[in-house]
């Protein structure tokens, strides 16, 4: 970036953010599907869906690179479709950073939503139904704004998990300056090199700052939604 | 009429009902908890789907497993106010009452949005959320909620079950006004006696997933199948008669009940109205000869039509009086003292106080209004 060329720390920063963006942006309209055929359809393979959804938190988050460069690398027949068909190029760019982000934070996000998913008193919905209101509008103006809350801590923990995303990362899209490297993998690059000890204090503090800055705005967002809610 | 005839088997439990009631008016559904109340309404809503039978409202099928209908609880019109209330807690009351309101589809709306507020009393409390609301405040709101929705029948499924005496009080005026000022079809679920008592016209008995006996208010009051429901202190005639006299300072009015007449102590209703009166069998004393100097403001002349079995409550009389009839509960000793048999001609002496609190005014309509004796 010519911006800041001599600030490392703000360039990791906004790619930093940039990817935690896109991988919510992506992911979360997705978690939201998953997290309500998780907890009120019906089918057979649920099992197979649940644990497939949570694979990654228990994976190496290296594995979960490798796994998407053999599905999507340059080579792959995700990756020559992708490229062929929309021109998307994943692997060792800033969009495929986000989403091997998205694929770590996955996970967590569905957890959230589904929890609040799961509070939701079903009854209200045979109340919205003895009331004239079908299955999509239900959906819209009953179970999406009492999952809010759920809505909301998914993206903002999936969002600050992301700032830190490493293995599936560097994995995936490698350790780019200025397209793949991330605050963590600056830090990371900062500690290998012989003199840069005082550029790796500055950013692991400034990924303190950032997480605390983050639980904190979850916390007031919660606050507030559970107001609106009168809870 | 709403026709009804259902079968669900669940575990340890089988239902089996049918009814057949007239509309409009207030059906109530009694019988103690696990009786089956709750699983007929909700398959009357279509929420739960019965293994046979058919729901018919109006003429038109709602459920027939036969053929293959079961139309989908939200295109049957059929308002369900909940144990629980379920208002939507992200909405205002407001915005609970409109839910319902702007799904009602293209027909003319028969009842207002500020109709329902005045009627409800719900002024107030628009802008509030329901957490913001009171128990009875909230049981208020659903019902008007499911009023605006514009149903073609109105289920209430113990609505006041929540409530403390007090706040049901405060509820119960507002059904009433709601059965006598709209003249929408009701079926309301309860196993308190006096709640059916005071708004219902037609009487379902359920017990154990079965219908004991089912009928106009006034007829089930006499039958043996109603007793073990509400224990023998409740047991009596219930009475819908014309007031034909007020007697404003005396706190009383003249009943126009069968070929004679009932003092009861009551105030505040016009003549013209229609009251409802249960004259309580523990309450009645039978007399085999007319009787003098005594306070008691009714002596109704009478012919005993049924003697039941005498039991640890004592024995049962029924009594015509003139093509009503009361019930009399007198101890064994007093029924062998008096040779009390079917056929007898006796005094039925009703004290006016005795109904006081069991004098409730009764819906306006489907029922036939009392015989009158003129």
């Amino acid at each position: 970036m010519s911006a800041f060329p001599d600030s490392a720390e703000l360039e990791a920063l906004r790619l930093s953010l940039e990817v935690a963006c896109r991988s919510v942006a992506f992911s979360l309209p997705l978690a939201v599907l998953v997290a309500w055929v998780l907890t009120r359809a019906r089918f057979a393979g649920r099992a197979v869906l649940d644990v497939f959804v949570h694979l990654p938190l228990v994976l190496p988050p290296v594995a979960v690179g490798y796994a998407l460069l053999l599905l999507c690398g340059a080579r792959a027949p995700l990756g020559v479709w992708l490229r062929a068909h929309f021109g998307i190029e994943l692997p060792f760019t800033t969009a495929g950073a986000a989403l091997a982000t998205a694929v770590m934070t996955f996970p967590l996000m569905v957890r959230a939503i589904r929890l609040s998913l799961e509070n939701i008193d079903r009854g209200l919905d045979a109340a919205a139904r003895t009331l004239g209101a079908g299955a999509l509008d239900r959906f819209c103006t009953l179970t999406l704004p009492l999952m809010l809350p759920g809505i909301l801590a998914g993206a903002v923990t999936a969002f600050a998990a992301g700032l830190g995303e490493f293995g599936a990362v560097i994995t995936f899209a490698a350790n780019i300056p200025g397209v793949t490297r991330t605050l963590p993998l600056a830090l990371y690059t900062a500690m290998q090199s012989p003199d840069g000890d005082a550029l790796a204090l500055r950013l692991a503090l400034l990924s303190l700052a950032l997480g605390i800055a983050g639980l904190l705005v979850a916390e007031l967002l919660a606050r507030r939604v559970r107001r609106l809610l009168g809870r | 009429m709403l026709r009804v005839s259902l079968a669900k088997r669940r575990a340890g439990f089988t239902l089996t009902a049918a009814f057949a009631a007239p509309t409009p008016g207030v059906i109530a559904l009694f019988g103690p908890s696990g009786s089956g109340k709750s699983t007929l309404v909700e398959m009357i809503a279509g929420l739960l789907e019965p293994d046979e039978g058919q729901v018919e409202l109006g003429g038109t099928v709602l459920t027939d497993t036969r053929r293959g209908i079961a139309i989908r609880p939200e295109r049957r019109r059929i308002g369900y106010v909940f144990q629980d209330g379920r208002l939507f807690p992200h909405l205002t009351a407001g915005g609970n009452l409109r839910y319902g309101a702007k799904r009602a589809g293209a027909a003319p709306p028969y009842v207002r949005f500020d109709e329902v507020v005045e009627l409800l009393g719900l002024g107030a409390l628009l802008a509030r959320r329901p957490h913001e609301l009171s128990v009875g405040e909230r049981a208020r709101v659903a019902l008007g909620r499911a009023l605006l929705s514009q149903p073609q029948l109105l289920l209430l499924d113990e609505p006041l079950a929540s409530l403390d005496v007090a706040r049901r009080e405060e509820v119960l005026p507002y059904l009433e006004s709601l059965r006598d000022r709209l003249s929408i079809p009701m079926v309301y679920v309860s196993h308190q006696f006096d709640e059916v008592l005071r708004l219902a016209t037609h009487l379902v008995l359920l017990d154990s997933g079965r219908v004991l006996a089912d009928g106009p208010v006034t007829d089930i009051s006499l039958r043996p199948e109603l007793r073990p429901l509400i224990g023998p202190d409740l047991v009596g005639a219930v009475l819908d008669g014309l007031v034909t006299s007020v007697d404003a300072p005396g706190g009383t009015v003249q009943l126009a009940i069968g070929a004679g007449t009932l003092q009861v102590s009551l105030r505040g209703v016009p003549v013209g109205a229609r009251v409802r009166v249960q004259l309580l069998a523990r309450d009645i004393i039978l007399a085999i000869q007319p009787i003098q100097g005594l306070s008691v403001r009714n002596a109704l002349l009478g012919t005993v039509t049924e003697v039941s079995a005498g039991d640890a409550a004592g024995v049962l009389v029924a009594v015509d009086v003139g093509g009503a009839r009361v019930l009399a509960r007198i101890t064994e000793a007093a029924r062998q003292a008096l040779r009390l048999r079917s056929g007898d001609a006796v005094w039925a002496l009703v004290k006016a106080m005795s109904t006081r609190g069991h004098a409730f005014r009764v819906p306006a309509s489907p029922e036939p209004p009392a015989r009158s004796p003129s």
